[in-house]
């Protein structure tokens, strides 16, 4: 920002109101602040109301208390917990296989790929890998979660701007992807189909062939999205320059995955992480737009599908035959020792920092859930936006419950 | 030199006297440092090293948990360790707090460790330096009642305001398993027709 001329910003209207961080201010977030300033100098008052814990915008037990200035949102406070499981404790009473039970249960709408870091942590400490089938296989599942995931976004984030027709799309074209999940893996949502070492089984006969045609479903259901929901003019009007999330910021607060992505931060562990699965052997492009907003969120969201389908093409493409499982131990025991192991989820960085003292059950394992951290940053997100935007930028950051409270 | 020691030197060589260990993980960089350099070794790590990304802070009991309560021969709950050993790089006592930085340009990432009074842990906050430290911290200090100081409002984050202890901690019980023992050993349901049937059949008509 140019210090020479001063923006109108809630902090300048009156000392009252909580501190904006000094950042550029959008075009389009100009009216919304010369707005507040009206408010603020009517003296009008402010009403705290509850967003939930239960509302349709939040997926689940997500409470929000805002305070509103008329139709302006001077403060928010998310409240968190209504779903606390208090996995990272269960985990210390857990053998290492009973654990990827109850990860499956984090993010259970990517439980695949929710396992794929813990059962690699424990594989890093065990000194084994599982065979290239495998990762191959795990890569795809992967990929294929991820478009699970991001097909019910690309849906539902057209429900919270009033279209109704996307929504029914997305659950449509997402029920081939979780047919292949489960017809691989006998778990529409929580497969619990990794082992430590490889996988329980392998794919069934014609799973290849039916993946491909489903991946040209997907393909063709994401031009259909980007005509009728990134090509609607509400829909523009709606999200650009909503939520915007400055990419460095986002990076202090932990956001990733996506929503980084989208404020313009070129990051992505699948291809800049420590290598994993069979991500080093496969071509793909990495998206970033630099708005921040709702927008690019949805914009990137729908590249990444894209993309996620063309990696699983390539690797039914280069899938190799051999075993599924590496030779372990029939009861797992791991050795002494620490591991950190973060991967590239749907909803962003999925780390587990699993400490083992020798015996057949963690020690201590740390889950890094990607929403936690994602939705962190919505006390300085929503300072300032209207009411019905704060549905869209719940939408828009796209988090899971279970993921937030683990 | 591996990309592993080029950043071992180089973090070392940055955080300088504040490091009193370091140690490899699975290719993993950790470093243990002085508690009262906390803050310092952040803001190093974020404008020296380029580490803008805050992947997690938490806590860690190295104290082995007391098996109150669990029924021997139990073997579904994984057999618990007897003494207080600890992990990569060290610790000083009980309690750790551990947290992990990354930057999203040089990709590059380690964690940081620093070892915190058992009696009344506290350490400084992170907020200023990374504001997503603000719910990391608190739930760090409601889990293992490790205080930030300088932290804005260090209030509850999971549980409910009155929740007293820290659950997190090994001398926390798992009120579950104290309760119920985990189906093992004592749940099993009797085969119809064999003589653990018959006793439980006499224990409900003496009942």
């Amino acid at each position: 920002m140019s210090s020479t001329e001063q923006p109108v910003t809630p902090t300048n209207a009156s000392p009252d109101f909580n501190p904006v961080p000094d950042f550029e201010v959008a075009p389009g977030m100009q009216r919304h602040l010369a707005d507040a300033r009206v408010n603020v100098e009517l003296d009008t008052g402010d009403m705290i109301i509850n967003l939930g814990p239960q509302h349709p915008a939040t997926h689940g037990t997500l409470r929000l208390v805002v305070r509103l200035d008329g139709e302006r949102v001077i403060a928010a406070d998310p409240v968190i917990g209504y779903m606390h499981r208090g996995y990272e404790k269960l985990t210390e009473f857990r053998t290492y296989p009973q654990v990827t039970t109850l990860i499956n249960r984090i993010d259970w709408l990517s439980s695949f790929a929710n396992e794929v870091p813990f059962v690699h942590a424990a594989e890093q400490l065990m000194e084994i890998e599982a065979p290239p089938r495998a990762q191959y296989i795990r890569t795809a599942l992967t990929e294929l979660s991820r478009i699970a995931t991001f097909l019910l976004f690309l849906g539902e984030m057209g429900l919270q701007v009033g279209a109704l027709t996307p929504a029914f799309y997305g659950f449509r074209d997402r029920e081939h992807v979780l047919n292949l999940i489960e017809s691989a893996t006998g778990g529409r949502f929580h497969p619990n189909f990794n082992r430590i070492g490889g996988l329980k089984d392998d794919l069934p006969w014609g799973w290849i062939a039916e993946t491909r045609n489903v991946m040209k479903i997907v393909l063709d259901a994401c031009d259909v999205f980007e005509d009728l929901v990134l090509g609607n003019e509400i829909f523009q009007a709606r999200t650009r320059s909503v939520g915007i999330i400055p990419g460095e910021l986002g990076a202090s607060y932990g956001v990733s995955g996506s929503n980084l992505r989208a404020s313009g931060v070129d990051w992505d562990l699948r291809r800049d992480g420590a290598p994993y699965l069979s991500y080093p052997e496969l071509d793909f492009e990495v998206f970033t737009h630099p708005d921040g907003d709702s927008y690019a969120r949805y914009w990137v969201r729908l590249q990444e599908t894209r993309e996620s389908a063309r990696m699983v093409l390539q690797l039914l493409d280069k899938m190799p035959s051999g075993p599924i499982m590496a030779k372990v131990a029939r009861i797992i025991k791991v050795p002494a020792g620490e591991s950190w192991v973060e991967t590239e989820n749907p909803l962003g960085q999925m780390g587990y920092y699993v400490v083992s003292k020798g015996g057949t059950g963690p020690f201590r394992v740390k889950i890094r859930s990607a929403s936690f951290s994602n939705v962190s940053i919505l006390p300085w997100m929503l300072r300032g936006v209207y009411v019905p935007d704060v549905v869209t930028i719940l939408a828009s950051l796209y988090f899971i419950l279970g993921d937030i409270d683990r | 030199m591996s990309d592993l020691e080029v950043l071992t030197t180089r973090v070392t060589e940055a955080l300088g006297d504040c490091v009193i260990e370091h140690a490899e993980a699975c290719g993993n960089l950790v470093l243990r440092v002085r508690l009262d350099s906390w803050r310092s070794v952040a803001e190093t790590a974020r404008n020296t090293l380029g580490c803008n990304y805050l992947s997690f802070i938490s806590g860690i009991d190295w104290m082995p948990a007391p098996t109150v309560g669990l029924i021997e021969g139990d073997t579904s709950t994984p057999a618990q360790p007897k003494e207080m050993t600890f992990g990569a790089a060290g610790s000083a006592g009980r309690f750790q707090v551990f947290a992990h930085v990354q930057s999203t340009v040089q990709h590059i990432g380690f964690t940081i460790k620093a070892d915190v009074d058992e009696a009344a842990p506290h350490c400084d906050s992170w907020v200023s330096v990374y504001p997503g430290a603000d719910w990391h911290e608190r739930e760090c200090w409601e889990m293992y009642g490790v205080v930030f100081d300088g932290h804005p409002s260090l209030r509850h984050l999971y549980l409910p305001a009155e929740f007293e202890g820290h659950p997190l901690r090994k001398d926390f019980p798992l009120l579950a398993r104290e309760v119920k023992p985990w189906p093992g050993l004592t749940d099993v349901e009797p085969m119809p027709g064999s003589e653990s049937d018959e006793e439980t059949k006499d224990e409900a008509v003496e009942a």
